[in-house]
């Protein structure tokens, strides 16, 4: 069974002039994001790409909710979010927003079902059948069924990344933001890793905004936005 | 619904069980220092206890006498006249308090007074064959005195009785003068003799007492003393020892007498006890500072190990306060535990204390024990520190920028 929410179709996000600047007011003062314009739509599935230092991670933190931009203006579901407390912020990340880092990083303490309804646990105080019953659906579907009482430590990269991609989709979030999702894995774990994001957003219907400097993972995308030293050098379909 | 902390406590509890030994090694401190206060304050308060006990167990709480005679100037002096005077000071007399029968009910009305008892007390000999001792002659009603120090407990030989003719003598004192239970000997004043035979010996706790001290009945010392119907001192002991200071100081306004209370008599002793109880204070704060620094710097190197997985708490949407809670419950559990271990130490050094350390008659030295309101204050006082050092590890991780903690 696939417990699967569908969003409706529309911009998840809408940014315009975003800029942020690191040290503003001091010598070190360094724009790192000059103005830049994007639009996310329900659906889509989108490469990140850019030469170290281009500000993808800058600009995934800033969609992400993770840190805040300088000047611009950026709608989430049509919400605006650039004036919102820390609070408000964690809030919207929570509801809105699921993550995959590059180093996976699930909590060594916690197995790995434990790992998945984390997010659940810190939304509602405790983890309830629905819920629990979704977690162990999802490490189904990424192949983890028989895995899930194992610590982090038990598991190969590949499988800890499954278990984070899991982890993100738990909350059923229109938009998954994925940091090098491969950067720390093989050939063939990374292959399979960026094969799980591909079915999970065609049969969940979940957004992906993946960030890789792998132009092989990237033509396997719908979208490619690619940033050169702060700005968008390119935005549009790949065509195979 | 949201379960209350659900979340806060599930994290807080693993991120201990993954420290195993750092937080072991701090539980084991806070049991040692919750060890350290329980056992000194046991320790220190059965010492004053006890010291108290001896001291009070042969003394009146309070003490009520006639006014010291004084020398009055032959005539006053005129204003503006100098006068060269010199006056010897008067030879004090035994005297009896004025009135004191009706001051005696009176006394015994208050509810602050427990018992009251009157008292002829003077000097004399006792004499046997060849042996002279000087004695404090004390004739008491030992029905009401036994309520002021407790008489009939310090028997050491014989029964406390006190018939015409009859004494009770202070252990010392009877082998002074080699007299046992039922023997015969005379007590002689400035003014009379009389022979007297011991039904009793005590011992009151305090050598010189022993050695000096001759109860009689209060008719017998009247005569002996030359004081008939009269009582030297009125004696009175309360419910509460600690009151006595401020009810003689109301006893000396109301009445013309001259009145002590058992503090004014020993205060050499009550500084002791003061300093004893400050120096008990300050090793338990002492204590106290090192057990919260101990919990502090290992909740902040905690803090420091874990940045990244409070970073991804914080990208998944733990809200500041969530990550906050989740470090003041670790100070609260290693705090409680570490309490209740300390408890237990605590409970074994005092059971060791009380088998182990015997004074020379193979009984105890004196009474230890843990009282259950010291052991919960120090319990909760020590979580309620294990909080108070979390505070600033927990403001330093809920502070955390998620996006830098993640990269850390």
């Amino acid at each position: 069974m696939t417990d699967t929410v569908r969003h409706p179709p529309g911009p998840l996000i809408e940014i315009e002039g975003l800029r942020k600047t690191y040290n503003a007011g001091l010598p070190s003062e360094v724009e790192v994001l000059h103005g830049l314009a994007l639009r996310v739509d329900a659906g889509e599935f989108i490469a990140l790409m850019g030469p170290s230092g281009s500000g993808k991670s800058t600009l995934l933190n800033i969609l992400g909710l993770l840190e805040r931009m300088s000047a611009g203006s950026y709608r989430l579901q049509g919400e605006p979010v650039q004036h919102l407390d820390d609070t408000g912020l964690t809030l919207r990340r929570r509801q809105s927003l699921g993550f995959v880092f590059q180093f996976h990083h699930l909590l060594p303490a916690f197995s790995a079902l434990e790992n998945v309804t984390l997010p659940a646990l810190m939304a509602d105080g405790r983890v309830g059948p629905r819920q629990l019953a979704r977690a162990r659906e999802l490490l189904d579907a990424v192949g983890l069924a028989h895995a899930m009482h194992r610590r982090p430590s038990e598991l190969s990269g590949g499988m800890q990344q499954r278990v984070a991609i899991a982890r993100a989709l738990v909350m059923s979030p229109p938009l998954v933001l994925a940091d090098e999702p491969t950067g720390n894995l093989d050939t063939a774990s990374s292959d399979e890793v960026f094969g799980l994001l591909r079915r999970m957003h065609a049969e969940r219907g979940v957004s992906f905004v993946v960030v890789t400097h792998d132009p092989r993972l990237a033509a396997r995308c719908d979208r490619l936005v690619e940033l050169v030293d702060g700005k968008i050098a390119h935005d549009g379909p790949i065509v195979a | 619904m949201t379960a209350w902390l659900g979340f806060e406590t599930r994290v807080a509890m693993r991120f201990l069980r993954e420290g195993r030994m750092q937080t072991v090694l701090i539980m084991v401190g806070v049991a040692a220092g919750v060890a350290v206060i329980v056992y000194i304050s046991a320790l220190i308060s059965g010492l004053q206890a006890n010291t108290l006990a001896k001291t009070l167990g042969a003394q009146a709480h309070i003490t009520l006498r006639s006014l010291e005679d004084t020398v009055l100037p032959a005539a006053e002096r005129a204003p503006g006249e100098l006068a060269l005077s010199e006056a010897q000071p008067r030879a004090q007399r035994l005297r009896s308090v004025q009135n004191w029968q009706p001051l005696m009910r009176q006394l015994e009305q208050l509810p602050a007074v427990a018992g009251v008892s009157p008292m002829v007390a003077g000097a004399g000999l006792a004499l046997r064959g060849e042996a002279t001792q000087s004695i404090s002659l004390m004739g008491v009603d030992l029905e009401r005195y036994d309520r002021i120090v407790g008489l009939g407990a310090k028997v050491v030989s014989g029964t406390a009785r006190l018939a015409p003719g009859e004494a009770i003598v202070g252990r010392d004192l009877a082998a002074d003068l080699g007299v046992r239970v039922g023997d015969r000997f005379t007590v002689q004043t400035a003014a009379a003799t009389d022979t007297v035979r011991v039904t009793a010996l005590v011992d009151l706790g305090v050598r010189e007492l022993n050695q000096r001290t001759v109860f009689v009945p209060l008719r017998a010392a009247q005569s002996l003393l030359e004081l008939p119907g009269g009582a030297t001192t009125i004696d009175l002991s309360l419910h509460d020892v600690w009151a006595a200071q401020a009810l003689a100081d109301t006893l000396r306004e109301r009445f013309p007498y001259q009145v002590e209370s058992w503090q004014e008599n020993n205060a050499q002793l009550l500084s002791a006890l003061n300093a004893q109880s400050v120096s008990t204070s300050v090793i338990r704060a002492v204590v106290l500072v090192v057990v919260v620094l101990g919990i502090a710097s290992v909740l902040v190197v905690s803090v420091v190990q874990k940045s990244r997985e409070i970073g991804i708490l914080r990208a998944m949407g733990a809200t500041r306060g969530q990550i906050l809670r989740v470090f003041l419950l670790q100070g609260a559990v290693v705090g409680s535990v570490g309490s209740v271990a300390g408890l237990l130490l605590a409970a074994l050094l005092i059971a060791l204390f009380t088998t182990l350390v015997r004074g020379s008659d193979g009984l105890p030295l004196f009474n230890i024990t843990l009282e259950p309101v010291l052991a919960l204050q120090v319990a909760l006082l020590a979580t309620v520190c294990g909080v108070l050092a979390a505070i600033a590890p927990a403001r330093r991780a809920a502070a955390m920028d998620p996006a830098q903690a993640i990269r850390a």
